[in-house]
């Protein structure tokens, strides 16, 4: 590439799937981003960018890169968590390892 | 203590700029034709066609005068050619980007018609870019460098990596006695309460206070659904994030750690405070408010995106920073910046910081942007409300 700085790829990839599947922003999030595509029924692997406690779930929804993954069992009308800060509501029960998005949240704002 | 040194160019008026332009500026829309021919005559010259300057009143043309006056006297440009349809708001501008010391003519179509005032204004322009030819880089350092901060086609992947690089690159910069700004109203919302929390004193964040209630009531009175395609948009949606709070969240990641605000400017408003890091009100559209921030004198934009937005400005170069490898894979030539090592845990955010500190060097010393390279030179007033 002659204009972006690219990154070699790295040894974590030479295994053929890295080492981190999701990322957590704080630890009271609710739900973590995959950053790798994700598929149903595949262990995968996260960690805390606040305490880099490791996570470990079974995905139950394939969830694409950046999508959110839910970390555990979520009721209707909870609060969605990210950043450790309230980023919106469930409008949908959802269970751990599922994808979160506009399908199952939405905006306490307008 | 400085970060790094940069070649510049020193201005009349003591400023630091990276780029040399000399620029042909439409008064108003009926101008943009003479001031494209004048650009097209002339080599080393650059028009700036825009859609105003036509009977616009009241707080929405002093925000007019303010853009146009503020895109002269930014220190990316050398000098100016000033082109209008009759001499009273031409000369209102020109006296206004005077007042930097920078060269600038202005010249009315009225009474002269378009062709003799083509072939004046490019008399001046043809001396004007030759003067600017002769202009050396002198060293400067980085701390004299105006940055400003705004991400677009966010998703998730923002949040996590590009938008804390820059956060990291504003702590450092900041801390260095530099200048820099950041805004977006209306994508603050969700976040407003902890931006609140980084105004230097109770009166910056009274301030701050009012005009994202100013913007938000404005969004209220006129929104007409629940703005799910408009805020996030279809892009963030696509890239994973959910909700406005969702994105005002990673978003906010660009201020820093440490750095608190230290005022809260009016759309395309000069900092007067000196070194340090300001709120500016601007819109969320990525072309509208980089067009304020060079109005106001930012000399580099610093872009965070994750879906990758293409946008560029004709006076301002915009650095583009991603940490989406799809992005990265796919829209390679708008990326100046690849941070998605942060995403596989192999970069910190310290080492990106640095990273892009190394990439605003070279830009400052000449290197083109993406953006440049591709020609995005969008030149999008804010309009506050219709004409008179």
């Amino acid at each position: 590439m002659q204009t972006a700085e690219h990154t070699k790829s790295s040894a974590s990839s030479l295994s053929g799937r890295p080492a981190i599947h999701f990322l957590i922003h704080d630890d009271a999030d609710n739900v973590a981003v995959a950053v790798v595509d994700l598929q149903a029924g595949e262990q995968a692997h996260g960690v805390s960018l606040e305490s880099n406690k490791p996570t470990d779930l079974e995905v139950k929804m394939n969830i694409p890169l950046g999508h959110k993954i839910a970390l555990h069992d979520i009721a209707q009308g909870d609060t969605l968590t990210k950043y450790g800060v309230d980023c919106g509501k469930f409008v949908a029960a959802v269970k751990k390892g599922e994808h979160v998005h506009v399908h199952n949240v939405k905006t306490k704002r307008w | 203590m400085s970060l790094k040194k940069i070649l510049g160019y020193r201005r009349e008026n003591g400023r630091v700029g990276i780029r040399n332009h000399v620029i042909i500026l439409p008064v108003d829309d009926i101008s943009n034709a003479a001031c494209e021919a004048v650009a097209h005559n002339v080599a080393g010259t650059m028009a700036l066609p825009h859609a105003y300057g036509r009977l616009q009143f009241g707080e929405d043309l002093e925000l007019f005068f303010r853009t146009v006056i503020g895109t002269g006297t930014n220190p990316n440009v050398a000098a100016v050619v000033v082109i209008g349809i009759e001499p009273g708001w031409t000369g209102r501008i020109v006296d206004g980007i005077a007042k930097s010391g920078k060269p600038v003519k202005g010249f009315a179509i009225e009474k002269h018609g378009q062709i003799a005032t083509v072939a004046a204004a490019s008399w001046a322009a043809k001396e004007m870019v030759q003067a600017a030819s002769e202009i050396q880089r002198t060293e400067c350092s980085f701390e004299e460098l105006y940055i400003s901060v705004k991400c677009g086609e966010s998703d998730t992947t923002t949040g996590l990596s590009s938008c804390p690089t820059v956060g990291n690159v504003i702590d450092k910069h900041c801390a260095t006695g530099g200048m820099a700004s950041f805004g977006e109203t209306s994508e603050l919302t969700g976040g407003e309460n902890i931006v609140e929390g980084k105004a230097a004193s109770e009166e910056v964040k009274k301030k701050f206070r009012a005009m994202f209630d100013h913007y938000t009531d404005m969004i209220m009175k006129e929104k007409t659904d629940d703005l799910s395609e408009s805020q996030p948009t279809k892009g963030n949606i696509a890239g994973g994030l959910s909700t406005i709070e969702e994105k005002a969240m990673g978003n906010i990641e660009k201020l820093g750690k440490k750095t608190k605000f230290i005022d809260a400017l009016k759309p395309a408003e000069t900092p007067g405070k000196g070194p340090g890091l300001y709120f500016m009100d601007t819109s969320s559209a990525a072309a509208e408010a980089v067009t304020l921030w060079a109005a106001s004198g930012a000399v580099v934009h610093l872009f965070p995106t994750g879906q990758g937005n293409i946008i560029g400005n004709p006076i301002e170069p915009v650095i583009k920073i991603t940490g989406n490898p799809q992005t990265v894979a796919t829209m390679s030539e708008h990326i100046d910046v690849d941070v998605s090592a942060i995403l596989r845990g192999e970069m910190s955010i310290d080492q990106a910081g640095d990273r892009l500190i190394d990439m605003i060097v070279r830009t400052a010393n000449g290197r083109l942007t993406a953006a440049e390279a591709l020609n995005h030179r969008e030149f999008v007033m804010t309009k506050l409300y219709r004409s008179a």
